[in-house]
Order: C-alpha cells, then sequence, then structure tokens
C-alpha cells in the first residue's frame, strides 16, 4: 500500500513524532512491538494510515505489522474516549461479581466492553488481572483505581465523572 | 536505609498499596512532618502481602521497635504521627502488629525475603540487606559450573509452574554451543488471579537483577532480556531504576566487579498476550514477531532467542538464587519435600478473609494455607473448592484439602502447582461458571495456530455457555469430556494442552453441579442468572422500597408499606435487589 502522507487528513497524524519514534529504533523491524506500543502512548491508538506509514519507513509489508497489532491486546485500532474505564476480569474479581459491574456501566453508559460512548468522553474496556485481587472487584478509571466494588457504587463513581464533565463544558 | 537514632516510617507502595490509597498516605505523612519539623525517616517500601490491609504504614521506634499499622488513610496518618511519633502512644485502633506477626512470623520468606521491609528504589537498602553478595561471591570464588551445581543441589525448580529443575536447565544452556547465549526473565504474569511476580519486582527488583546476573555467568551468557507485561508499570519503572542504579555501581555492564564478567540487561514490555508466558511465544515476541509457540524441540536450550542457546526463568526462580548462592544449596534444600524442595509464593483471593501473599516451605497442605494463613472462608461461608494454577490449572474439592503443596502431589490431583494462584470458591460460587470463566478466557487468549485449541476451546466454551443457561441436552457432557481430552493431547503448546483442566477437575469432583444444571435446570450455587427466578417473600417484605430505587430494570412494583413483586418479564437478574434488601425478603431461586 503506497499510502503517503499527503492523502491523509492534515493534522490527523503526528508523522514527525513517528518518524523520532522510528528512529528512536533506528529502523529495526524486530522493534515493531516497542514501536507501535510509543505510537500508542502518544496518540492514544494506532492509527491505520499510521501503520501504512510505518510500513514504508521499516521496509516491511502493512500487513504484517496489522497482524502485530492485531494480535496483541494492548493495540487499540479506534480512538478511545477521554476516560478509559478498565473493568478487570481476573479470577478473584470473577468470582466476587466483576460480571455484576460489568452490567452496571453497560447501564450507565450503554456502553460494552471495547465500546465507546458517542459523546468521546468514556471507553470501557475488560482487562485481564490488573494484580489487585486481594481488593476485587476492581476498576481503573483514567488513572486511578477503585476497589472492592458494588453495583451501586460503580454507578456513583460514574456518575460523579458525568457530573465533573458536564461541570467543565458549563 | 535505615539511620539509628532516628523513628523510621514506612509506607507499603506496591500497586496493592496505592489502589487502596498509600500515595494520599504517603503524601498527608511528608506534608504533616515537614509541617511539624519532625525528626523522622520517611520510605517507600514493597508489599509485606497483608494486601487486605493496604495502605499499611510501619513505624519503626528509634529502640528497634516495630508497629504495624493497616489501612491507614490520611488522617490516620496524621493520628500516628501526633499520638504515636510525637506523643509516644501508639494509635491502638488501627495497631495490627500482632496480626502481622501471626501472619508474616509464620511464613518462611526467602524469594520475598526483602518485600515489603526495603525501600525498592535503594540500591544501598538492598546491599545492607545481603545484597550483591551473591554476586560477588559467585564471581570471585566460584566457577559458572559451581553455580549451577549449587543450584542443582538446592532443588530448586521453576516456579513458573512447570517445575522443571533450575540447575538442569542451566546445565543444558551451557553445554550447547553458541557465540552468544541468552538470559530470559519471564515477567509475563498472565495467570488472572496471580501476583507474586509483580509483587517481587515492586518490591525486590535489585533481587531480580542479581538472579539474572548469577545465571547469566553460570550459562556463559553476556546479555538478559526481561519481558513484563505491560499492565505492570510501576515495575517497569522500578526495574529499569534498579538496573540503572546497578550500572552506575559498577554492578551491571562490562568487567563487573573486576571479575572479566560483562552482563547487560534490558526490559521489554509485553502487549498483553496470554500466550506469551509460553517459552518459544515469549521468545517469537521478544523478537518482534505474533506471539505463536514454536514446535519443541528443539528446547530454547538448544535454540532459543535468535536462535542462540537461551534460558528462560520464572521472576520468582530469579530472586531465590542470591539466596541459594548467599546461604548454600543445604539449608534452601532443608525445606520442603524430598522431590520439591524450598519454598513457594501463592496468591491469596476469592473469598477468602486474609487475601494477599505468603511464601510457605513446599509440602504444607492446602488446609494449612487456607484455614490457617488464609483465615478461611469470607462472611462465614462454607468452603467449596480451591482454584489452583489459573487457566492451565483444576479446582480442589474439600476432601483433598489435606493435600501437600507439592509438585507432583498437586499434579495428582488434576491441578498445578502453576504459578500458585490460589481462589478460594464458596457455597454461591458455580463450579460451572468457574470453568466456563476459564475457558472463555483461553477462547480468547488462543493465538490460534493449531486447530485443536483454536476451534476445540470455542466448541468446549459453546457446550459449557449452554451448560450454565440451562440449554444443553444430557449427551453434550460426554461430548465436553470427549474434547477435553483430544485438546489435552492434540494441541501444539502448554497454553491448549492445559486448557481443558479446569474443565477435567470440575467434571471429576462437582460433576452434580453439572448434572443439575442440565437435567434438573437449576443451578445449585444460585448464580446462573438464566437459571434463577427472583421472587419477594410477601410475609418478610414490609414495602419500604429500596429494592424498587435500586432496580436499575424498573422490574419491582408496589405500594409503599405494602409487598412488593418483581415482574419477571422485566427483570434482568441482576441481583441488586438480593443486595438492597434489609430484610432478607428477596429470594433467586
Amino acid at each position: 500500500m503506497a499510502t503517503s502522507a499527503k492523502t491523509l487528513e492534515v493534522g490527523a497524524i503526528p508523522y514527525d513524532e513517528i518518524d523520532t519514534i522510528i528512529g528512536n529504533y533506528k529502523g529495526d523491524s524486530s522493534a515493531i512491538i516497542p514501536i507501535l506500543q510509543d505510537i500508542q502512548e502518544i496518540i492514544g491508538y494506532v492509527p491505520k494510515d499510521g501503520i501504512a506509514y510505518m510500513a514504508e519507513k521499516l521496509e516491511v509489508s502493512a500487513a504484517k505489522i496489522y497482524g502485530i497489532a492485531t494480535f496483541y491486546a494492548q493495540f487499540r485500532l479506534q480512538p478511545v474516549g477521554k476516560h478509559i474505564i478498565m473493568l478487570c476480569e481476573g479470577t478473584a474479581c470473577h468470582v466476587n461479581g466483576a460480571k455484576l459491574i460489568a452490567g452496571a456501566i453497560t447501564d450507565e453508559l450503554a456502553i460494552r466492553g471495547g465500546e465507546t460512548t458517542p459523546d468521546g468522553l468514556f471507553t470501557f474496556e475488560k482487562v485481564a488481572c490488573i494484580g489487585c485481587c486481594s481488593l476485587s472487584p476492581v476498576m481503573v478509571i483514567s488513572g486511578e483505581t477503585y476497589a472492592k466494588l458494588t453495583p451501586d457504587a460503580t454507578r456513583k463513581i460514574i456518575k460523579e465523572y458525568q457530573e465533573k464533565e458536564a461541570a467543565a463544558q458549563n | 536505609m535505615e539511620e539509628h537514632g532516628k523513628t523510621v516510617i514506612k509506607v507499603g507502595l506496591s500497586t496493592c498499596g496505592i489502589a487502596a490509597g498509600g500515595t494520599k498516605t504517603y503524601e498527608a505523612l511528608k506534608a504533616a512532618i515537614k509541617e511539624n519539623k519532625l525528626d523522622v525517616v520517611l520510605q517507600k517500601t514493597g508489599c509485606i502481602g497483608m494486601c487486605y490491609q493496604e495502605p499499611i504504614v510501619d513505624v519503626i521506634t528509634p529502640d528497634g521497635n516495630l508497629y504495624s499499622y493497616g489501612a491507614v488513610d490520611e488522617e490516620t496518618g496524621r493520628r500516628i504521627l501526633a499520638e504515636h511519633v510525637k506523643g509516644g502512644t501508639p494509635v491502638q485502633d488501627s495497631l495490627i502488629s500482632e496480626e502481622r506477626e501471626s501472619i508474616v512470623g509464620g511464613q518462611v520468606r526467602i524469594s520475598l525475603r526483602n518485600c515489603g521491609i526495603i525501600d525498592p528504589e535503594s540500591l544501598e537498602d538492598y546491599r545492607a540487606s545481603g545484597g550483591y553478595q551473591a554476586l560477588e561471591k559467585a564471581l570471585k570464588e566460584m566457577t559458572p559450573e559451581q553455580v549451577i551445581e549449587e543450584v542443582l543441589r538446592s532443588g530448586l525448580r521453576g516456579r513458573g509452574g512447570a517445575g522443571f529443575p533450575t540447575g538442569l536447565k542451566w546445565r543444558f544452556t551451557r553445554m550447547n554451543e553458541g557465540d552468544q547465549k541468552y538470559i530470559i526473565c519471564n515477567a509475563d504474569e498472565g495467570d488472572p488471579g496471580a501476583f507474586m511476580d509483580r509483587s517481587i519486582i515492586e518490591g525486590d527488583p535489585h533481587a531480580v537483577v542479581e538472579g539474572m546476573m548469577l545465571a547469566g555467568y553460570a550459562i556463559g551468557a553476556s546479555m538478559g532480556h526481561i519481558y513484563c507485561r505491560a499492565e505492570y508499570p510501576l515495575a517497569i519503572v522500578r526495574l529499569e531504576k534498579a538496573m540503572q542504579d546497578a550500572r552506575n555501581a559498577g554492578l551491571l555492564g562490562k568487567n563487573i566487579l573486576g571479575s572479566g564478567f560483562d552482563f547487560e540487561l534490558k526490559v521489554k514490555k509485553g502487549a498483553g498476550a496470554f500466550v506469551c508466558g509460553e517459552e518459544t511465544a515469549l521468545i517469537a515476541s521478544l523478537e518482534g514477531e505474533r506471539g505463536m509457540p514454536r514446535l519443541k524441540p528443539p528446547f530454547p536450550a538448544e535454540q532459543g532467542l535468535w536462535r542462540k542457546p537461551t534460558s528462560i526463568n520464572n521472576v520468582e526462580t530469579f530472586a531465590n538464587v542470591p539466596w541459594i548462592i548467599s546461604n548454600g544449596a543445604d539449608k534452601y534444600a532443608a525445606y520442603g519435600t524430598e522431590k520439591s524442595k524450598g519454598t513457594k509464593v501463592f496468591a491469596l483471593a476469592g473469598k477468602m478473609n486474609n487475601g494477599g501473599l505468603i511464601e510457605v516451605p513446599m509440602g504444607v497442605t492446602l488446609r494449612d494455607i487456607i484455614f490457617g494463613v488464609g483465615g478461611g472462608v469470607r462472611d462465614n461461608k462454607k468452603f467449596k473448592g480451591v482454584q489452583l494454577g489459573g487457566p492451565s490449572g483444576g479446582c480442589i474439592p474439600e476432601s483433598l484439602l489435606d493435600t501437600s503443596v507439592e509438585y507432583e502431589s498437586l499434579t495428582r490431583t488434576g491441578a498445578i502447582m502453576g504459578s500458585g494462584g490460589m481462589i478460594v470458591m464458596d457455597e454461591t460460587t458455580c463450579m460451572v461458571d468457574m470453568a466456563r470463566y476459564f475457558l472463555d478466557f483461553v477462547q480468547n487468549e488462543s493465538c490460534g495456530k493449531c486447530v485443536h485449541c483454536r476451534l476445540g476451546t470455542k466448541r468446549m466454551l459453546e457446550i459449557l455457555t449452554r451448560i450454565t443457561e440451562g440449554k444443553a441436552a444430557p449427551e453434550e457432557l460426554d461430548l465436553l469430556e470427549e474434547l477435553a481430552y483430544n485438546v489435552k493431547e492434540g494441541a501444539l503448546c502448554g497454553l491448549g494442552q492445559t486448557a481443558p483442566n479446569p474443565v477435567l477437575t470440575t467434571l471429576k469432583y462437582f460433576r452434580d453441579e453439572y448434572e443439575a444444571h442440565i437435567h434438573d435446570r437449576c443451578c445449585p450455587a444460585k448464580s446462573c442468572p438464566e437459571l434463577l427466578t427472583y421472587t419477594i417473600d410477601m410475609e418478610l417484605c414490609n414495602g419500604c422500597r429500596r429494592c424498587a430505587k435500586h432496580c436499575p430494570a424498573e422490574a419491582i412494583t408496589g405500594e409503599k408499606k405494602e409487598p412488593h413483586v418483581v415482574d419477571q418479564e422485566k427483570c434482568i437478574k441482576c441481583g441488586n435487589c438480593i443486595d438492597a434488601c434489609k430484610f432478607d425478603a428477596i429470594m433467586a431461586e
């Protein structure tokens, strides 16, 4: 795929920064995973056009990079919301009712795992063990950990975020 | 480093401590110390293992006495400073010193020796507790063969789960020809329910670094890679700091301690694939490929990373090595049983009173762990089973609780030692749902390379889902079992070969629950939503409306102070009403 920067939306992808990242790894094609990780770190996700650009620079096929990006759970190919809700689905959380927490989140935001609210505020992700098993069930919103959840407590936490966002807009 | 004559305050700041609010406590203490101009040393430390009590704050008075405080919020932190540090009277209502002694005192902490005690970000602290002495001893007094011999004699076996003798793995790697050899630390702790590797790295990163250097010296490698889960950001930060500090001190890099031995380390972040815990898949991922397993042989000891001889060991394994070299193989081998020597770390979670991390000698019984250190089942519920070894392990019933913890005896039950995750389940946990949960996990994580795992686990999951929904035909139970054996025999790698274990063990020990779902369309644990009906007891309900307010589906109606009813059409079976009702008037049958 010979996509070049010119055909893309202006300003959508920071090509300069991608160049810097690739430069950091000296164009090493075995560094595809860390390059993707760094790109996700700055953009929040891995854009398809970014993959094409990487392919050109690293002289490997876009299919190979796409294959890697879709193999690992960490990589997102869609933009994410402002707040990422990561619900732990580890064994301890499962035994202690993570399913009910997932239900409460879906109830409140009308999105399922992997989806983003239309207003772009929340992305709901179900993740494997976060490693806080003795505080289960656990979710992390924007880096803040919420432990020993109940469905009601979960609703309250989400409402607080919504209220904060609404207040910020006014 | 502890300074004499001063009070030392340590705050548990591993992921568990931070999740429980430890950073806020730390900041509050820091501010209050500054404000009151107190002459005390404030330190960060790792996890002592009593995660259920986090944030934990330890106060060590100038006379050397240790006072442990549990669940310390900002306010309690300020009280500790005012009443204890300044006033000399411990804050009794938050003191957990006795509890700590009864839980930690009964353990043998070798790989966790420094966790929750030293400051993980301080090289001086690590060295003051004997750190890097093993490396010095090995480089100056021992040949690589002698290091291998010592580890072999200690009886140390791989703590990642499979239990292969560590010394033997090193010997094979040493014997194979190669201009370059590699040491890899598997810190891709993907088993949902195990967190000991994270805790060791966060609480004592230098122990892992030193263990890897000893391994590198033993096999003749000058390069090591640590493959760590990206979900463990704090562990990665602390590892990188430890490596940099070691480098600055001449403990890592060229000509270490003047011995002529060169060793360098790199951290590589995993990208979230459970299968990368399998060693050949981990290697593929390190090489920048999709993390798909390769057929063995050749084993990594012959052709590993970049086709060079490679030894892959687990975090906990490495953390044991410096202790073994410093204290001698005999001392390590004195713990444990004939075939399983030393100690093992277990992560206790689930419906257990004292969730956290413990380290005990091999050979103690499951009962000792769960009802001793673990404090038994939460809320006085009845014990049903314990899940060992994560998605590759199995569920063990109460009748087998006197099984001793060692590789062989656990394998005989159908479970495995695994990484040491131990999830306790009570009467409200449905065993069919547990099996379905694990199958769902491995099916998601299956890399798709071999048919047995890719399709077999999918078909098994479909059957299990039908059973939990009460839609399965009686003959499907036999089909499930047949499929389970087929996947076990036919899958390419460890993930697939062990994926059926949760199903096979629950079928073996809890078959009656499967049959109840299929024949009676009921879930004995009252956990599978599709098989439950929520009703309100007219006698017990006093019409307080609490349940109606908590029902997200508006399925509960009734006048105030009159008994309420559940509209079965609207009910989404979320269970909120049961939690909300203070009169036990709602039943799910």
